[in-house]
């Protein structure tokens, strides 16, 4: 690890390596968290091409585009791709943008392996594409993969979705390493804990999952591995194995994945909404300790997507306890974000309504995953679209939103520019629109009996499966705007402040925009530190 | 402004053909106690997070109408109240106390299944329902019991790809499945191969068929009539196709019912013990694969390969009938075991396979079967 930070000093007032190379040999934290944020991006595009077909095959009853195989397919590599390859990597391309930025620390505390766990990706990825043209197809049994569906009925390239998957989880947790490493370690001398702006709480805590959970899927799909090929019998009962087995380690992983998720998106609207209120983070150690405990939680809910397999009451009733229970953290939360927009002094930029929509939108999620989790109730709900229609609640409108609103809030001091802010607000409103037409009408099918992952289905759901299609086609288009938007403005922008926003808070604010290639190489000093703290009142 | 008013327009447009056509919004109330036990609750729950969303996004309405900086508001300082926080934390709790103790008891009883009267129990396969009626002296079902397989109806399979579906598309099958109306009925759960799921809304009945477990489940449904549902768990190519439809009758057509199963089960018998003629084999054989095997093989015969293999020239079908029977009674790989169709069924099956699509393989007789076993 010294000579690491040695080989970071050394090319220090050089700036980045010219060509191709910089991206491949880099190092540089800044450069690696573009490299995941466009990496991300591109996967984005192909998940959502997917979610197109499947959209479209939905567009009516009856089979038009695809045939059924091949829509189980696509929502399997749909689930996966946005899963592992969309909403991960950008996360984890924001942490590595920000966090160095936000502690005052020159780079990430690993850079090497900072690389290696960007290169891991692309590959990992490339296999899992790949499996499209192997005989048999790509897998087929859901981004859930349960077995044995997965194990014994599944086509062979299933084997090369497991190496994916090893790859994936590999750099996950070396990200997570890093990310630990960086906050603990490279943290300005003068930056206590609970002066870390909320960000880097999330990242910090959502790392601790990440090293929890990811062995878990590496474990479970070992032992899908072995299975298949070796004759061991996890998961068959003919073998004294259970299925049922599968799915409990799966969902322990599943779990904790979801937090994953979303929690450094709560840290991203813990910025937002401060800015644009021009008014402190209210309870701020409440957020810090609400996030930990909604950490905590999510290692003992696991089986509320289980409430159908045969458990016992006793097991039913623990697991719906508990998982009400997160309700009570995540609901601090959002009163947080509330209490902090009342008696400020609120502007619209694009940032703040994304923030803004994701409050709003990540809240009705919320809601039905409190239904979900009452067990009678989630008899009904299970395995329907009502179900499909929570996740892409919390998982579009809430993941991806805080995605979208971290890219136009530090847009600025990544690229120096200003982005077009009316493009940017039709863009908005646009996918806002089209979002909700996509997506709300979906808890209408899953109330009315529309199973999930079903290629077509009976006249009654018509109507809806044809207005949320239609919904997704609007959505998908969004995207284009999007992109021009980022092209636009990484080209012809204004240049930037380093301060855009007047009242943004955070040492990333100090430097310059864009930021230098290399920054804080000296510490930050207290004062510093303080004037920039997220809880002290705005001056 | 034009845009807005074309927008509107076409907001309005769909909204009407909306209006015009069947569609619901809302979870059934369905036809037992448990179900409508889970509608209450659903209900409550709903009512309960309406009032929530209200409050809070009130809140955010309030606040970003009156503390925005074009209305000239002046920001606060104020960034933390313990009092606020702990009653924030407090009042959600005693909520979801609320909600927690009626989502017990409804649990309780619908996980209670003792005192059936009488016991279905239902086997997923790739792609169709087993229904096996368990002894019962109250209505007469013998002790070798009731065994039926329910697949996709043909009219539904027809217009998969056509430009029109008929009413009940992919929520029709074959045989369906009667029960007696105000009987307290025990379902076990299992699976022949991956994870299915049955689920009629209607019943408030949804559990997984774990394949080497069972689960169970109970309903005692209060109306006559016929309800329908789906298979919610994702059990491959054609789960969107095992659908389920129950016909719901009094008891005493229940009962004539049986004895008429009894009947042709006796008939079935007998039928497997005579010598079939080709034609008779041949005719029988055609529906039994169109509704068993076409899902893989397809019905022309031409397979899916490399996975599902064609009947056309396939070596088994022009080979030795003995190696023939023996692969469908007991499966081999992804091609599921059918052990449970009768002999006269499964001969002619195979023969269908052997003497069509130009395939040249003897004809197989239900006595071949049934050594075979
Ligand atoms: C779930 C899909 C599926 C269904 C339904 C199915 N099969 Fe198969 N069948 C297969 C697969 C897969 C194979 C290849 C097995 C192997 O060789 O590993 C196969 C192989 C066969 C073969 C041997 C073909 C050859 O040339 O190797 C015969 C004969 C056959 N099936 C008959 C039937 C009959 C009769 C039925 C209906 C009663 C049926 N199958 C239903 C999947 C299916
Ligand atoms: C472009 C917008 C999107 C559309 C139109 C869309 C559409 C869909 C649809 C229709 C399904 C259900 C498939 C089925 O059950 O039959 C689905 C599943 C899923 N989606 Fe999306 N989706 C979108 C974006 C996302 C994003 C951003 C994520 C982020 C993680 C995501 C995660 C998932 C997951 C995990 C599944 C479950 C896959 C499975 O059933 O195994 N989706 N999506
Ligand atoms: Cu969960
Ligand atoms: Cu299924």
């Amino acid at each position: 690890m010294a000579t690491d930070t040695i080989a970071a000093h050394d090319d220090h007032h050089h700036g980045p390596e010219k060509g191709l190379l910089r991206w491949v040999k880099t190092t540089n934290h800044k450069d690696i968290g573009s490299l995941y944020l466009w990496f991300s991006f591109m996967m984005l595009l192909v998940g959502g091409a997917f979610a197109m077909v499947i959209r479209a095959e939905l567009f009516m009853p009856g089979i038009q585009v695809v045939d059924p195989h091949f829509f189980n397919s696509m929502t399997t590599m749909h689930g996966l791709i946005m899963v592992f390859g969309a909403i991960m990597p950008a996360f984890v391309g924001l942490g590595n943008w920000l966090i160095p930025m936000m502690v005052g620390a020159p780079d990430m505390a690993l850079p090497r392996m900072n690389n290696w766990s960007f290169w891991i990706l692309p590959f990992a990825g490339a296999i899992l594409l790949s499996t499209f043209f192997m005989e048999g197809g790509a897998p087929a049994f859901g981004w859930t993969f349960y077995a044995p569906l997965s194990t014994t009925f599944a086509p062979d390239s299933t084997d090369f979705f497991i190496f994916a998957v090893h790859l994936l989880g590999f750099s996950s947790i070396m990200g997570a390493i890093n990310i630990i490493a960086t906050v603990l370690n490279m943290r300005a001398p003068d930056m206590k804990l609970m002066d870390m702006p909320l960000f880097v709480w999330t990242w910090l805590i959502t790392s601790f999952l990440l090293i929890g959970a990811m062995p878990v899927l590496a474990g479970a799909v070992t032992m899908m591995l072995t299975d298949r090929n070796f004759g061991t019998s996890f998961f068959d009962a003919a073998g004294g194995g259970d299925p049922v087995m599968f799915q409990h380690i799966f969902w322990f992983f599943g779990h904790p994945e979801v937090y994953i998720m979303i929690l450094p998106a709560f840290g991203v609207i813990s910025h937002i909404i401060p800015t644009f209120a021009r008014k402190p983070l209210f309870g701020y150690s409440s957020m810090v300790y609400a996030t930990a405990a909604i950490a905590f939680l999510s290692y003992i809910v696991w089986a509320h997507h289980m409430f159908l397999t045969g458990m016992p009451v006793a097991g039913q009733l623990y697991f719906m306890y508990a998982t009400m229970l997160i309700a009570v953290p995540t609901g601090v939360k959002v009163f947080n974000w509330v209490a902090t927009m009342w008696k400020g002094s609120m502007t619209f930029e694009t940032p703040m309504l994304w923030a803004l929509s994701f409050v709003f939108l990540f809240t009705i999620g919320g809601f039905s995953g409190l239904m979900l989790g009452i067990v009678p109730a989630d008899i009904q709900y299970h395995d329907t679209y009502f179900v499909v229609a929570h996740f892409h609640y919390v998982l579009v409108t809430g993941a991806l939103w805080s995605i979208i609103a971290a890219v136009f809030y530090w847009f600025p001091k990544w690229t120096g520019k200003m982005y077009n802010e009316s493009l940017a607000k039709i863009h908005f409103w646009w996918s806002i629109i089209s979002v909700n037409i996509l997506f709300f009408p979906q808890h209408f099918l899953g109330l009315a009996g529309m199973p999930r992952r079903i290629p077509d289905y009976n006249l009654q759901f018509a109507d809806f499966n044809m207005i949320s299609s239609i919904g997704a086609f609007m959505f998908g288009a969004s995207f284009i705007l999007f992109t021009y938007i980022i092209i636009d403005g990484i080209r012809n922008g204004k240049p930037a402040k380093a301060r855009p926003w007047e009242s943004a808070k955070g040492l990333e604010w100090t430097l310059g925009s864009p930021a230098e290639y290399h920054s804080f190489d000296k510490a930050p000093s207290r004062k510093a530190i303080e004037q920039e703290s997220q809880h002290t009142s705005v001056a | 402004m034009k845009m807005m008013k074309t927008l509107i327009g076409a907001i309005f447009a769909i909204a009407s053909t909306f209006a015009l056509s069947e569609y619901t919004l809302n979870m059934t109330e369905g036809v037992t106690s448990v179900s409508q036990n889970i509608y209450g609750l659903h209900m409550t729950i709903f009512w309960i997070v309406t009032a929530i969303g209200i409050v809070v996004f009130g809140a955010m309405a309030y606040s970003i109408y009156h503390h925005r900086q074009s209305k000239g508001a002046k920001a606060a300082h104020f960034h933390e109240s313990t009092t606020v926080e702990l009653l924030w934390t407090a009042i959600p709790i005693v909520i979801l106390i609320v909600m927690a103790i009626p989502a017990t008891k409804v649990l309780i009883d619908l996980e209670n299944t003792d005192n059936a009267e009488m016991t279905l129990k239902i086997t997923g396969h790739q792609w169709k329902w087993q229904y096996d009626y368990i002894e019962n002296d109250t209505f007469g079902v013998p002790k070798e019991g009731i065994t039926m397989m329910s697949n996709l109806a043909q009219s539904s399979r027809d217009a998969i790809k056509a430009s029109t579906q008929p009413e009940h598309y992919l929520l029709d099958v074959d045989n369906r499945v009667v029960l007696p109306v105000d009987t307290r009925i025990r379902f076990l759960m299992t699976s022949n191969d991956v994870i299915h799921n049955w689920w009629v809304p209607a019943f408030g009945v949804k559990q997984d068929g774990n394949p080497g477990y069972i689960n169970d489940a109970w309903a005692k449904i209060e109306q006559e009539g016929t309800y329908r549902g789906q298979c919610a768990e994702l059990c491959g190519k054609d789960h969107g196709y095992m659908p389920i439809v129950v016909d719901v009758v009094s008891k005493e057509k229940y009962k004539a019912w049986v004895s008429e199963q009894k009947a042709a089960a006796a008939a079935a018998a007998a039928s497997a013990s005579k010598t079939w003629s080709k034609d008779e084999l041949m005719a029988k054989g055609e529906q039994v694969y169109n509704a068993n095997c076409a899902g893989c093989h397809q019905k022309d015969g031409k397979g899916m390969p490399p996975v599902f293999p064609a009947m056309v020239g396939s070596s088994i079908a022009n080979g030795p009938a003995a190696d023939h029977v023996n692969l469908v009674l007991h499966g081999k790989g992804a091609m599921p075991a059918f052990k449970m169709l009768g002999d006269a069924d499964l001969a002619a099956v195979i023969t269908y396979e052997r003497q069509g699509f130009g395939n040249t393989g003897t004809v197989v007789q239900p006595s071949d079967v049934k050594s075979g076993r």
